[in-house]
């Protein structure tokens, strides 16, 4: 049976999002886990009976319950967001054990005394969860398999195996009006300079891209000195998009635009 | 026909149905490709070399073999990708033996809320929405999608083990 030790805490460490040292210090600290998002209520009661070798077809349900009982209370010195259902299968531990504590029914045949066990219910929810998470191991082992196995991958990958997609023109447009508008936030005053033209710019750009193979998209603004001269910037690189020297994509959408070099612009 | 049917499964994205060799050969009959395919699948997984041609989905896919993954690893210098979580595959493993299964019925299984990792599978394309229950507040049914059979390399879901040899090892286990 139980030793002194109370609950053991490999369980509530098995966790992916329980980080916690130990039990006090997470005490007042404002920090909530949700232990919902990966063991449940029946999780634990297997894992008590499992641990403790118990006999399914016949659970001690006093000590399993003062058992499950035990763990509420660390979940909640812990700080643990108990969710409704650890809160229901409380519930049904101790209304289990009442019934377990009458005298049977005397009016009931006494060959009904298998299906009279408050037990049983409980019981075929355990193997039914059990079942799953049986069927939910093989579907690891054949997700490990199909991980050590490739394919060959599609034509538009990148060199480092990374999906990307191409820019539309509103990203585009979107990410230019941001670099607008970072240049009106940032400078106040704009300085009369001689003035750079698109073909100057993109000998400029071109230039950059003998050194460099990918630049970011806001790189190319970040000097400059003049709403002009971001518009001059902007529309050299659309010039050398035509020209198909340079492209333009993103990892994943809504995120930085790259540019790399399409070829050696010589 | 098989080195056709060979250099077609090479080029494809996707696993290659038996019915899209019809298209390419629209003279043979249907028997003759099928049996053309599988003496090419026979064929070429014979060989010893370093890929192979499995049965995913319902067509033809040729892959790595999985005994060369370290290898291929460090050469591509790539770690595993994204696995999904217990509670994910929990939930999966209920719809893909249950299908089609509301969320409440996800529920009554697994004995607490599901809908963060359902939220998972439909995001990672495994599961998808296969209609309306005609109950009282028509829930949605979940089943498991094309892109759960390629996941898990099986042809169809008759691949699965039976529910039963779960039960049977969830006996043992316990």
């Amino acid at each position: 049976m139980c030793g002194p030790e109370g609950p053991d805490r490999d369980f509530m460490e098995s966790g992916e999002d329980l980080n916690l040292g130990s039990g006090p210090a997470a005490e007042g600290s404002g920090l909530t886990i949700r232990l919902d998002a990966f063991e449940g209520p029946l999780d634990l009661l297997l894992h008590l009976i499992k641990r403790e070798e118990i006999d399914i077809w016949n659970i001690p349900i006093a000590h399993i319950t003062e058992q499950y009982l035990e763990y509420l209370e660390i979940m909640k010195e812990l700080n643990i967001n108990v969710a409704g259902e650890w809160l229901v299968m409380a519930a049904t531990l101790i209304f289990i054990k009442s019934r377990m504590l009458l005298p049977p029914d005397p009016v009931r045949e006494s060959a009904a005394e298998d299906a009279d066990d408050p037990r049983t219910e409980l019981v075929y929810q355990l193997l039914e969860h059990q079942k799953f998470k049986n069927a939910a191991e093989m579907l690891y082992t054949r997700e490990e398999v199909e991980n050590a196995v490739w394919n060959r991958p599609p034509d538009e990958v990148l060199e480092d195996g990374n999906d990307v997609i191409a820019v539309t023109l509103f990203d585009l447009l979107h990410a230019f009006q941001e670099v607008v508008r970072r240049f009106e936030s940032q400078r106040v005053l704009e300085v009369a300079q001689e003035e750079v033209t698109i073909e100057r710019k993109i000998e400029e750009i071109r230039r950059s891209f003998l050194v460099h193979d990918t630049l970011t998209f806001s790189s190319f603004f970040t000097a400059a000195s003049s709403k002009r001269l971001l518009i001059v910037t902007f529309l050299a690189l659309l010039e050398l998009v035509r020209l198909r020297e340079i492209w333009l994509y993103q990892q994943k959408a809504f995120e930085e635009i790259q540019i790399s070099k399409l070829k050696e612009s010589a | 026909m098989q080195a056709v049917m060979e250099a077609i499964i090479y080029v494809a994205e996707e696993p290659v149905k038996a019915e899209q060799f019809r298209e390419i050969f629209p003279e043979e009959a249907p028997d003759s490709i099928r049996q053309a395919l599988a003496a090419l699948v026979e064929g070429f997984n014979a060989r010893p070399g370093g890929m192979c041609i499995r049965e995913v989905a319902g067509g033809y896919r040729m892959t790595t073999r999985p005994e060369h993954h370290e290898q291929i690893r460090a050469y591509l210098k790539t770690r595993p990708g994204a696995k999904l979580s217990m509670a994910a595959l929990e939930t999966l493993a209920v719809i893909a033996y249950k299908q089609p299964v509301t969320l409440a019925e996800i529920l009554a299984i697994r004995g607490k809320k599901s809908s963060t990792a359902l939220q998972t599978l439909l995001e990672r394309k495994l599961v998808c929405i296969l209609g309306r229950k005609e109950v009282v507040g028509r829930p949605i049914l979940y089943g498991t999608s094309r892109e759960f059979l390629i996941h898990f390399g099986l042809n169809s879901l008759a691949d699965l083990p039976t529910l039963e040899e779960f039960a049977q090892m969830a006996g043992d286990q316990l």
